[in-house]
């Protein structure tokens, strides 16, 4: 595909306007040194400009997309329809509570919804991504030993399967990080958890089902360690879609959540969403949220927006990213009490399909049944034929598949990572597990040809420690060579 | 994979060459970087900085995951090796002539190994 610069031809364009009469100026010394490098197109080209790279596009409405840890749902088209609504789209942000009665309703509906599902008391909308969301639940637990004067707690625990964002998020919160191993389940390690707590712990970090895609049995257990020891117990949504109406991070004794509306409630993700991770927490918690919260008034006749007293403050500006509210909430709503649980059930169910048909070929990290997602392990494979995890991701692009996430988690090291969603039906999983089947047996025949893979995409195999160790990040235009 | 012998190891990694008893050059091991794969990045502390053993004291960057480097001794960093930052396959491709830091004052030690005990300690973590 050419670059629009590639399509630019000197003294081309379109012009719609008529001959400028006001007299042209010249500056008496100019600044600039050489031209300045502005495609000139006819509107025909930029338009096939346009269309091409569109066509270069690949998302959930292309194909299969079963990126591990990142819940990749279709996204229902009626979201958009309510997001689109003249009475949301339209609605300023600073227009006053007495404008904006519905916008309220909404984000009073969603708040309340994700307090139903959550376990928790109160709800902010605003954080506008997940690690924000994490970090404005650090700042409360902070906050929360702040005001009982306890300056000591400095620690936040995070085992080491967890997310990278966890430990960055407390570490921009100010708090030192402490890992603790996982057990040969994946699972934490509850004699390290013991050891690790004191009177040092500011709380604990942790998603369950975990990064491996499996429902810590110990987590009342664990949560009581921390709460024992004085700490608070931080719950990581990442992975709530595999548990949603099933079982909820406040009854598993967790103190703070954050959820990814673009991830478990179908909203954008990727490709500039926006996001949007708002935080939940129990009642202890609750003065200290940041921006604002929706509530009816005392007659029940209309909606009102309040602060907290002693509010961490603001995390960004306005309320939310409010059409992603909506969109949430149109999910919600058109999924009803029963269709949320349903949705969990059935992302538990595609991913032990796929799992279950993959085990044919592939080893399995954990061999057990998962939840929402799994990892396979490609070490044998690297091994003794050495194909890798990348190898077979490379080769899934050549299949029409977005391969699963690479690499991770840190403690698997030929990881591939499925989540397939519930949004996928049994013949695209069967279609998946076929391409994995001959993937293999292609590699396996010639595993040379395995480590030049795709073939069949527009970019081939990337010279990816090429490109990082030597970057070449802006376009030479002619006029520069050397 | 070589393990020269006139150097002492770490359980993390971690190869220490001694000029004399409190002073040395620190890097990290053929089979460190052997299972890192192809390194792209080193983010290295500044001369004059203290490290402390058992503490990162830099971190390595491959397409694959960032690790923390980890210090075998106490002591104040005399040399920054920031040839490492232009070329970080030599970390892949030279890995014992790929010092990180040289190390003055050292103070203290972690358990140090030698090169026998060291292969046969990855042996049994393989």
């Amino acid at each position: 595909m050419k670059l629009i610069f590639e399509r630019s031809s000197a003294g081309r364009g379109t012009s719609y306007l008529p001959a400028c009469d006001v007299p042209s100026v010249t500056p008496n010394t100019e600044l600039r040194e050489i031209a300045l490098h502005l495609p000139e197109v006819p509107e025909t080209e930029i338009d096939r400009h346009y269309t091409e790279l569109s066509h270069q596009v690949y998302g959930v409405n292309t194909g299969f997309y079963p990126l591990g840890s990142c819940t990749m749902k279709y996204n229902p088209m009626i979201n958009e329809a309510a997001a689109s609504l003249p009475g949301f789209a339209e609605i300023h942000p600073l227009a006053g509570d007495e404008n904006t009665q519905g916008a309220l309703e909404v984000m009073k509906l969603l708040e309340d919804s994700l307090k139903e599902i959550t376990g928790m008391d109160a709800v902010t909308l605003q954080p506008a991504a997940g690690a924000h969301g994490e970090f404005t639940g650090l700042l409360l637990i902070k906050a929360w030993h702040k005001a009982k004067g306890n300056d000591k707690r400095t620690k936040i625990i995070v085992p080491d399967s967890a997310h990278g964002t966890n430990p960055a998020s407390a570490a921009m919160a100010g708090f030192e990080v402490v890992s603790i191993p996982s057990d040969e389940n994946g699972c934490v390690d509850i004699d390290a958890l013991k050891a690790a707590v004191g009177e040092d712990t500011a709380g604990l970090m942790l998603t369950n089902p975990n990064t491996v895609g499996i429902f810590d049995k110990n987590i009342t257990e664990i949560t009581k360690i921390i709460h024992d020891a004085g700490g608070v117990n931080y719950y990581d949504g990442a992975n709530l879609n595999a548990v949603m109406g099933v079982a909820r991070p406040g009854d598993m004794g967790f103190d703070v959540v954050h959820v990814n509306l673009h991830k478990t409630f179908s909203t954008p993700h990727g490709g500039g969403g926006p996001g949007s991770g708002p935080v939940g927490c129990k009642e202890f918690l609750k003065e200290f949220l940041p921006g604002i919260q929706a509530e009816c008034t005392e007659d029940g006749t209309a909606f009102r927006s309040v602060r907290e007293e002693h509010s961490i403050g603001d995390m960004r500006s306005f309320g939310s990213n409010f059409s992603v509210v909506v969109k949430a909430l149109a999910y919600v709503l058109s999924l009803g009490k029963t269709g949320i649980r349903e949705t969990s059930e059935n992302a538990v169910l595609n991913a032990n399909y796929l799992m279950h048909l993959l085990k044919k070929n592939y080893e399995c990290a954990y061999d057990r049944t998962c939840m929402h997602e799994f990892v396979l392990d490609l070490a044998h494979l690297k091994e003794e034929h050495g194909i890798s995890a990348l190898d077979v991701a490379k080769a899934l692009l050549d299949a029409g598949i977005h391969p699963p996430t690479m690499y991770f988690p840190l403690i698997v090291h030929e990881a591939l990572m499925f989540e397939p969603t519930e949004t996928e039906t049994k013949e695209t999983l069967e279609a998946c597990a076929l391409a994995m089947e001959n993937i293999l047996k292609e590699a396996l025949a010639n595993p040379e040809g395995a480590h030049a893979k795709p073939e069949h995409t527009m970019i081939r195999r990337l010279d990816e420690v090429g490109a990082a160790r030597n970057p070449v990040i802006r376009y030479t235009f002619d006029s520069e060579e050397k | 994979m070589t393990f020269p012998s006139e150097l002492k190891y770490s359980k993390t990694h971690e190869w220490v060459k001694f000029e004399d008893e409190t002073t040395a050059y620190i890097g990290i091991t053929d089979y460190a970087q052997d299972q890192l794969g192809d390194l792209v990045f080193v983010n290295l502390p500044e001369e004059g900085d203290e490290v402390t053993r058992d503490e990162a004291f830099a971190d390595v960057e491959s397409v694959k995951a960032v690790s923390d480097v980890m210090s075998p001794v106490t002591g104040t960093i005399a040399e920054v090796n920031e040839e490492l930052q232009d070329s970080p396959e030599m970390m892949n491709e030279h890995p014992y002539d790929a010092w990180f830091i040289k190390v003055t004052d050292i103070s203290e030690c972690s358990d140090l190994i030698s090169a026998e005990e060291y292969e046969a300690f990855i042996a049994e973590e393989q």
